[in-house]
C-alpha cells in the first residue's frame, strides 16, 4: 500500500456543520506510482473531490484534516508550511476541474490567466512567461494568436477545458489531479480531451490521479481503479481486475447498474441510498445496502486489504486475504 | 397507430442585436417529421445544442411551432387554443431533467402532485389525497413522504416525485427530458427501471430525451438522431445500433467510452465542435466534421432517403 510518488495513508477529513460534524473521510488509503494513471472513481458525497483536495492542501474552514499522512516524492505535505506548498501547487502538482469556464477568471484574458501560472511556477515575471503562452496553447491544439485574446466566456467547454488542460500542463508537474474533467462535455468533446490528455501525459511522464462517476471513462484512461464509498476507498486494483472480478459487493453492485451499448441484461441498481456522513452506520459503512453481510458487518470497520497480488478490498467477507 | 405524429416541425427563435434590428433565427427545430407509435419508447439523442429539448417541448406545445404540423392520437393540436388545449394537456405530461429545479420548494409533495387533479378534475381534497397516496406508491414513496418538502428528499427521490406528478393525470403520453442525467449511476438504473415498469402498468408512449446512448440502448424501439435542429438519421433501435447509416451516428457511438478495458480500441474521432446555430453550415450541416465529406456535402443538402424499411437517413453517402 504504497507509491513511489503519493501515498496516502489513512487520511481523515471531518466537516464542522450546524447539523452536527459531516465525517467526511474515513480512513482514506491511496498510493500512485510515477507516470501511472489512477482512477478514482464512486457516486456524489462518496469523498472523491476532499480526497484531492487534501492533496492540494486545500481543505479550508469549515473543514479540518485531523489526522493522516499524504506522502508525495518523500515529503508529508501535511507537514509543509503554507509557503512551502504554494511551490508544490501548480509546479509539482496540478488540478484541473469539471466546470472549466466557471475555473477561469472571468475578467482576464485567457492568455494573461496562462502566462500567470508559468510566472507563479517558474518565478519568472508575467512579461517573461508571456513568450511560453503560445507554447503552452499550441500544445493542447488552439490557435494561440486568436485564443490569446479571448475571455472566458467567449470559450466553448471544450476550449476553455483545454485552455485549463495548457495552463496546469505547461509547467510539466508530477502528478494532474483531474477532476471529472469531461463529466460537463458532450460525447465526442469528451473523446477529443481524453484523447489530448493521453497524448500529452505520455510525453510528459506525469501521474494523473483521474477522478470521474463515469466507469467507462475509468476504463478507457486509467491503469489502476480506486472504488470509493462514503469516505472509504472501498477496493483498489488494476483496471482489467476490478472490471473483471471485482470483489467487494459495492464494486459489483455499481458495474451492474452501468448501462453499455448491446448489453441485454437488465440492469440493477444498488438498494438504498448513501448514508447521511453526519451519523455514518457503524462498522463497514456499506453495510445497511449489502446483500451479503455478515454480523461483523454492524460493529467493526474492514481494513484495506491485499486479497490477490496488487487487489485489495475492504470485506470482511474477505478477512486476512482470503474469502470467508 | 401513431400516438404522437410530426409532420415538418419547425420551431425558430428570433434573437436581435438591438430591439429594432431586423432579427436572425436560430433554427433549434427545423423541419422533424416522425411518428411515435403507441405504447413505444421512441428515444430522442443529440449532443447539446441539438435541438432536442425544444423539440420535446414543442410537441408538449409548451413553446408555439413555428411551421408544421402535430396530431395527437389523429388529433391536429397544432392551432388548438389554449382552452381547447387544456383537455389535451392531461393526456400529454413532462418529467424535466433537473429534480432540483423543477419542484416548487415551498410546497409540499401532496401540493405538487396533486395541483393538477385540482386543476383538471377539480377533484375534492380527500379524492386528491387518496390518489397522491396511491400514486406515491407506484413510484416508490411512502404516505408519510406526502409531508415533506422537496429539499428533504435525494435526487433519485425527487425525479420519483417528478414522475409521480406527470403520472397522477393518467397521462397517455410522457415526454422524459433527460430523466436520469442527474443522478449516480446506481440511482439511474432504478430510476430506469421504474420508467419501464410504470410504462407497462400504464400503458404508456415515452418520448425519451437524452444524450447517452447507452440509456437509449436499455430503453428504446425506436430512435432519432438528431443535429443542429435536424433529424440525421431515424429508425428502429436494432437500425441505429448494428445497420447504423449515419457517419454522425457512427462517430457518436464511438465517442462513448468503452466500459470494457479490454476494448481499448483507437477509434475515430469526430473533429471539431457542433457549430454555431446562428449561422450554420451551407449543405449538409455535419460536413465540416465528417470524415468522409466530399465537395457535395458544402454545397446541396441531402435528403431523407430509405435505406431500408422504416430507416432513413440524411446523408449522401450512407454508410
Amino acid at each position: 500500500m504504497k507509491g513511489d510518488l503519493l501515498t496516502v495513508r489513512n487520511l481523515r477529513v471531518i466537516f464542522h456543520t450546524y447539523r452536527g460534524i459531516i465525517k467526511a473521510l474515513n480512513g482514506v488509503n491511496i498510493w500512485i506510482n510515477k507516470q501511472e494513471r489512477l482512477g478514482l472513481v464512486g457516486e456524489t458525497g462518496c469523498g472523491k473531490s476532499v480526497t484531492s483536495l487534501s492533496i492540494m492542501r486545500l481543505i479550508e474552514e469549515p473543514g479540518e484534516i485531523i489526522n493522516g499522512e499524504i506522502i508525495f516524492d518523500g515529503k508529508d505535505l501535511l507537514k509543509l508550511s503554507e509557503s512551502e506548498m504554494m511551490k508544490i501547487r501548480g509546479k509539482e502538482i496540478s488540478m484541473i476541474f469539471q466546470e472549466p469556464i466557471s475555473a477561469l477568471n472571468p475578467v482576464f484574458k485567457v492568455g494573461y490567466q496562462i502566462a500567470e501560472a508559468i510566472a507563479h511556477a517558474e518565478n519568472v515575471s508575467i512579461k517573461d512567461a508571456y513568450g511560453k503562452v503560445k507554447d503552452a496553447l499550441e500544445m493542447v491544439g488552439l490557435d494561440w494568436k486568436r485564443t490569446m485574446n479571448l475571455y472566458p466566456d467567449e470559450l466553448s467547454g471544450g476550449m476553455a477545458q483545454r485552455v485549463m488542460i495548457a495552463m496546469a500542463l505547461v509547467t510539466k508537474p508530477k502528478l494532474l489531479i483531474a477532476d471529472e474533467p469531461t463529466s460537463a462535455l458532450d460525447v465526442t468533446i469528451q473523446a477529443q480531451i481524453l484523447k489530448l490528455l493521453d497524448e500529452l501525459i505520455k510525453e510528459m511522464g506525469s501521474a494523473v490521479m483521474m477522478i470521474t462517476h463515469d466507469m467507462g471513462v475509468a476504463a478507457e484512461f486509467c491503469d489502476k481503479i480506486a472504488v470509493m464509498y462514503a469516505g472509504n476507498v472501498v477496493e483498489y486494483a488494476k483496471t482489467e481486475v476490478i472490471f473483471e472480478n471485482p470483489l467487494h459487493p459495492y464494486t459489483k453492485g455499481l458495474l451492474k447498474a452501468v448501462p453499455r451499448i448491446g448489453r441485454t441484461e437488465e440492469l440493477e441498481g444498488v438498494p438504498g441510498m448513501v448514508p447521511d456522513l453526519v451519523d455514518p452506520p457503524p462498522g463497514c459503512r456499506f453495510h445497511p445496502r449489502c446483500s451479503e453481510r455478515l454480523d461483523i458487518c454492524s460493529s467493526e470497520k474492514p481494513e484495506l486489504v491485499e486479497v490477490e497480488e496488487g487487489h485489495f478490498v475492504a470485506c470482511h467477507l474477505f478477512h486476512g486475504g482470503v474469502r470467508a | 397507430m401513431n400516438l404522437i405524429e410530426v409532420k415538418n416541425l419547425k420551431k425558430y427563435f428570433p434573437i436581435r442585436k438591438t430591439p429594432f434590428s431586423k432579427p436572425i433565427y436560430v433554427k433549434a427545430v427545423n423541419d422533424v417529421t416522425l411518428n411515435i407509435p403507441k405504447g413505444s419508447i421512441f428515444a430522442v439523442v443529440g449532443e447539446s445544442g441539438s435541438g432536442k429539448t425544444t423539440l420535446g417541448r414543442t410537441i408538449l406545445k409548451l413553446l408555439d411551432p413555428t411551421s408544421g404540423k402535430i396530431f395527437f392520437s389523429g388529433q391536429d393540436i397544432t392551432d388548438l387554443k389554449p382552452k381547447e388545449m387544456r383537455a389535451i394537456r392531461r393526456k400529454m405530461q413532462i418529467v424535466p431533467q433537473d429534480p432540483y429545479n423543477s419542484l416548487h420548494p415551498r410546497k409540499l409533495v401532496k401540493d405538487i402532485v396533486g395541483e393538477g387533479l385540482k386543476i383538471h378534475f377539480k377533484m375534492k381534497s380527500n379524492e386528491i389525497y387518496e390518489r397522491v397516496r396511491e400514486i406515491l406508491g407506484y413510484v416508490g414513496l411512502r404516505e408519510e413522504h406526502m409531508f415533506r418538502y422537496p429539499h428533504e428528499f435525494s435526487g433519485g427521490q425527487r425525479q420519483r416525485i417528478a414522475i409521480a406528478r406527470a403520472l397522477v393525470l393518467k397521462p397517455e403520453f410522457i415526454v422524459l427530458d433527460e430523466p436520469t442525467s442527474a443522478l449516480d449511476v446506481s440511482v439511474q438504473a432504478r430510476v430506469l427501471k421504474l420508467l419501464k415498469d410504470l410504462k407497462k402498468e400504464f400503458s404508456l408512449t415515452y418520448l425519451f430525451i437524452t444524450h447517452d446512448l447507452a440509456v437509449v440502448d436499455y430503453m428504446a424501439d425506436k430512435c432519432a438522431v438528431m443535429y443542429l435542429g435536424k433529424v440525421v438519421e431515424i429508425g428502429s433501435k436494432d437500425d441505429i445500433f448494428y445497420r447504423t447509416s449515419h457517419p454522425y451516428t457512427r462517430l457518436l457511438m464511438n465517442a462513448v467510452p468503452s466500459v470494457d478495458p479490454k476494448n481499448k480500441k483507437d477509434k475515430v474521432i469526430p473533429k471539431g465542435e457542433i457549430p454555431n446555430p446562428i449561422n450554420p453550415p451551407s449543405g449538409c450541416p455535419f460536413h465540416p466534421r465528417c470524415p468522409y465529406a466530399k465537395s457535395i456535402c458544402k454545397e446541396k443538402e441531402p435528403d431523407m432517403m430509405e435505406v431500408n424499411e422504416g430507416h432513413w437517413v440524411k446523408c449522401h453517402f450512407p454508410l
